[in-house]
């Protein structure tokens, strides 16, 4: 199908021994929302690092399996090279502490060594802080370091950051359990405008958010992918037992 | 029968007295020593002092302008060797702290940290004075960064330990290569904290003999020759303090006095580099 | 910009890894030196080993002249500077490191008096022995008088004086570190019980972290027998040994650091030379043994 951007083909993901991820086989169209949820531990943030090869990063993680990115497989593409065309925003708001809010933005051009004219930079700075609905709050103090910024603005700095990079895919871990509600709400907000332009998958741990906010629910159970269905038809009438029981509950 | 508690408090506070007499007595010796050099030293130092040679003794007017140069050299000499290797290790241990590579250098760190410092004379010069043919600041030079390496590697291991992960994670998901990730993100984020262990290096270094004995050994005149043995504070001071003559005794004050005054500002200036990390933290 | 980005991203492969083998080998520099180091102290010191055996540990005479080595007279000095100066130094560095850490761990005094300990660790030894020179041997030599020795002034006593003065801080900051790590639900479990302070550190703090304030001993005793500069200006400098514990500790002597520092630039023949090293190879192996211990005991201690 032409319309897929990312596709898991019996992906598996390891720390050592233990198998983490299990089998996955999933297919996510262009400018969907999908969200990612499931119980602590059943392996949902680990399946989304696969994605942009963020897992093998840490010493001893391993995984089988492809993932196809418009048809390619990530793991015979140059890591960098995944890591830079995917965005990812995190649990904690991570802006650079010794970069200014504009330095921020152009992040991933910056650290890379890759020149780029101020008009090129203005340009991707504006466009980037205003799809992340920052920049009238921002303009002024561009080049102001980030730290006086809330936790909501951190973040949507963040989203920033990742957007200047062009992806066409953009990797949600939690982005919204560090933030208070309303900073909450103006980043789930953030998803409906971004959708247009990206496709964007979100792991939560929030099963009202990813009411919410997403077109396709994924639910991951003990590294299963479980169910993978319309949201709104899996939270009327979930075709799994396990699933029926975490959106009761029953477990969290 | 249990003591009554009269004499038990009476105890308790003899105690904390016996504690705060012991523990502030050792200011005394301190304040003794300090104030000594100071007021030895501090009538020896004047422009002249410390812009010419020491002259034979009975004649008037040296100075200590060959140690200053000396020493100064060397410790650059020093550093621009320590530094870099001691970053680039006190890197690596920070971030692969659980190999067996990371446990046998870490190790030799700190058995670096404890080898007296005559043993580092002795071996350098077997290892450069020797070879070279004669004592040399060079030789005086790398005797110095091996003392130099432990304290600046332990303090960027323990500086880059305290990042938190997530500034890596974000710089490494924006597609950008390991070695930028830390040249360009950590290092700079911990800047405060690696370049306060250098000057703690630097303080410790500036005082030292033993090493300098057989090194760099000493030169009574004001030389920029690297391949040739060369003067420093710490040495001046050994050659002067053991003469017989008074007038070069006047001479160690001074070179004393000089080099308590950096030593001092060294440490005063890793101090506020320390805390300004610590708060940015 | 894709194509652009993948020859980028291409490239930067080749350097993360360049840069990952360059922080290996810098590690591996460090474990160079160390080898290096004692290999060269070996091979430096194998002609007087190969020639004088295990014996030159407990020979008693020291004459270059007639090429007669033996260290015992080194041994015994810097085992009587170093102990000397570690019962001297105890009860000062436990008693910083109780004020420190459990009666006054914050506030100006506090912080003062902290920074007092570490600018004593900071002064350079050689001012301590300039100093020691002209003040503490003058004063030394008037207690001499007093108790009947010859009144030489410098000897294994004053240089055992500065050592230990030296040696305060290393003790010190570690005990200080060591006693706030003590739980506070234990002391406070004890102060509910009605223990007086002393009495909480005296059955709570203490067991607790002796362990730890006995490797604190440790590092303090490896700084002390490497310590060269003040005790080579102090020590008075002769081999011979005294025939009396009196005369043994007031009257001159030498450790296997100072006379290292004294006799290497005289050092004329292979077997002076190489007896010499041979003491600065036991003097590396004992410390080097020592400090191991010892932090291998804080890390032990503080892991738990």
């Amino acid at each position: 199908m032409e319309n897929t951007i990312v596709k898991a083909e019996n992906y598996n993901s390891y720390f050592g021994d233990n198998h983490v991820v299990k089998d996955v086989n999933i297919s996510i169209n262009k400018n969907e929302v999908i969200a990612v949820m499931g119980p602590s531990g059943c392996g949902k943030t680990t399946f989304l690092r696969g994605i942009n090869r963020m897992h093998e990063l840490i010493p001893g993680a391993t995984s089988k399996g492809k993932i196809l990115l418009d048809g390619e497989n990530v793991y015979d593409m140059n890591a960098i090279y995944v890591r830079a065309k995917i965005g990812m925003v995190f649990q904690r708001p991570n802006p650079f502490p010794n970069l200014s809010i504009y330095e921020n933005v152009v992040a991933g051009y910056l650290l890379n060594g890759i020149k780029l004219s101020k008009a090129d930079k203005d340009v991707i700075v504006e466009k980037s802080l205003t799809s992340a609905a920052l920049w009238k709050e921002v303009k002024d103090s561009l080049h102001k370091k980030g730290t006086f910024l809330s936790g909501g603005q951190q973040q949507r700095l963040c989203i920033a950051r990742a957007i200047a990079m062009q992806p066409e895919l953009i990797l949600f871990d939690e982005p919204t359990s560090a933030l208070d509600p309303i900073s909450t709400s103006s980043v789930e907000a953030l998803f409906h405008e971004l959708k247009a332009n990206y496709t964007l998958i979100i792991v939560t741990h929030n099963m009202q958010q990813a009411a919410r906010v997403s077109d396709r629910t994924a639910f991951f159970y003990m590294g299963e992918l479980v169910e993978f269905d319309d949201t709104k038809q899996m939270f009327t009438a979930p075709r799994d037992q396990r699933t029926q029981n975490y959106i009761t509950g029953r477990f969290s | 029968m249990e003591p009554k508690l009269g004499i038990r408090n009476a105890k308790s506070i003899a105690f904390k007295g016996v504690i705060i007499f012991f523990a502030f007595l050792i200011t005394v010796p301190l304040i003794i020593v300090l104030l000594y050099i100071i007021k030895q030293g501090i009538t020896q130092v004047n422009w002249h002092f410390l812009t010419h040679v020491p002259v034979p003794t009975g004649e008037k007017g040296g100075g200590i302008a060959n140690a200053l140069l000396g020493s100064f050299i060397m410790v650059m000499m020093a550093s621009v060797v320590a530094v870099p290797v001691g970053i680039l290790a006190g890197i690596y241990l920070s971030e692969n702290p659980n190999t067996k590579l990371a446990y046998y250098s870490g190790l030799c760190v700190d058995v670096l940290q404890g080898v007296p410092s005559i043993v580092v004379g002795i071996v350098v010069y077997f290892w450069v004075v020797k070879p070279l043919g004669g004592f040399s600041a060079i030789a005086g030079s790398i005797a110095l960064a091996i003392m130099m390496l432990p304290i600046i590697i332990r303090s960027t291991e323990q500086t880059l330990k305290l990042l938190p992960d997530s500034l890596k994670e974000a710089a490494l998901s924006l597609g950008v290569p390991y070695h930028r990730v830390i040249i360009k993100v950590i290092v700079p984020c911990g800047f405060a904290g690696i370049l306060s262990g250098i000057t703690l290096s630097i303080a410790r270094i500036i005082g030292e003999t033993a090493p300098l004995l057989f090194t760099a050994l000493g030169n009574n005149f004001l030389t920029m020759k690297i391949t040739g043995p060369m003067e420093s504070l710490p040495h001046v001071i050994f050659t002067y303090a053991t003469s017989p003559y008074d007038d070069w005794h006047d001479l160690a004050w001074g070179a004393s006095f000089i080099l308590l005054m950096f030593v001092l500002v060294l440490n005063i200036v890793t101090k506020l580099l320390t805390r300004k990390w610590k708060i940015q933290l | 910009m894709e194509n652009k980005r993948l020859e980028l991203s291409n490239d930067q492969l080749k350097w993360e890894t360049i840069f990952k083998w360059f922080l290996i080998a810098m590690s591996i520099l460090l474990l160079l030196i160390v080898l290096g180091v004692l290999i060269t102290l070996i091979v430096e010191s194998m002609p007087s080993i190969k020639s004088l055996g295990i014996s030159y540990l407990w020979g008693k005479v020291w004459d270059p002249v007639q090429n007669i080595y033996g260290a015992y007279p080194f041994l015994i000095g810097t085992l009587l500077t170093s102990f000397i100066a570690l019962i001297i130094s105890i009860p000062f560095s436990y008693a910083i490191a109780i004020y420190l850490g459990e009666y006054n761990p914050k506030g100006w005094l506090s912080d003062t008096l902290k920074n007092a300990v570490e600018l004593i660790a900071a002064v350079p030894s050689i001012i301590y022995g300039f100093w020691g020179i002209f003040v503490l041997v003058p004063l030394v030599r008037t207690l001499e008088m007093k108790i009947g020795v010859i009144p030489l002034g410098a000897g294994v006593f004053t240089a055992s004086l500065v050592l230990a003065v030296m040696i305060i801080p290393y003790g010190a900051s570690l005990g200080i570190t060591l006693i706030r790590m003590v739980p506070s639900p234990l002391k406070e479990g004890a102060y509910a019980l009605g223990a007086t302070r002393f009495e909480v550190i005296r059955s709570v703090i203490m067991p607790y972290t002796r362990t730890g304030l006995f490797a604190g001993v440790l590092l303090s005793l490896g700084r002390a027998l490497g310590e060269t500069m003040a005790v080579t200006m102090l020590i008075g400098n002769t081999s011979a040994i005294a025939n009396t514990f009196k005369n043994l500790v007031f009257g001159p002597g030498n450790t296997m650091a100072s006379v290292i520092a004294n006799e290497f630039a005289e050092a004329d023949h292979t077997m002076y030379l190489s007896a010499l090293i041979e003491l600065g190879l036991a003097l590396f192996l004992v410390t080097v043994v020592i400090n191991l211990i010892g932090k291998r005991i804080i890390t032990r201690f503080t892991n738990n």
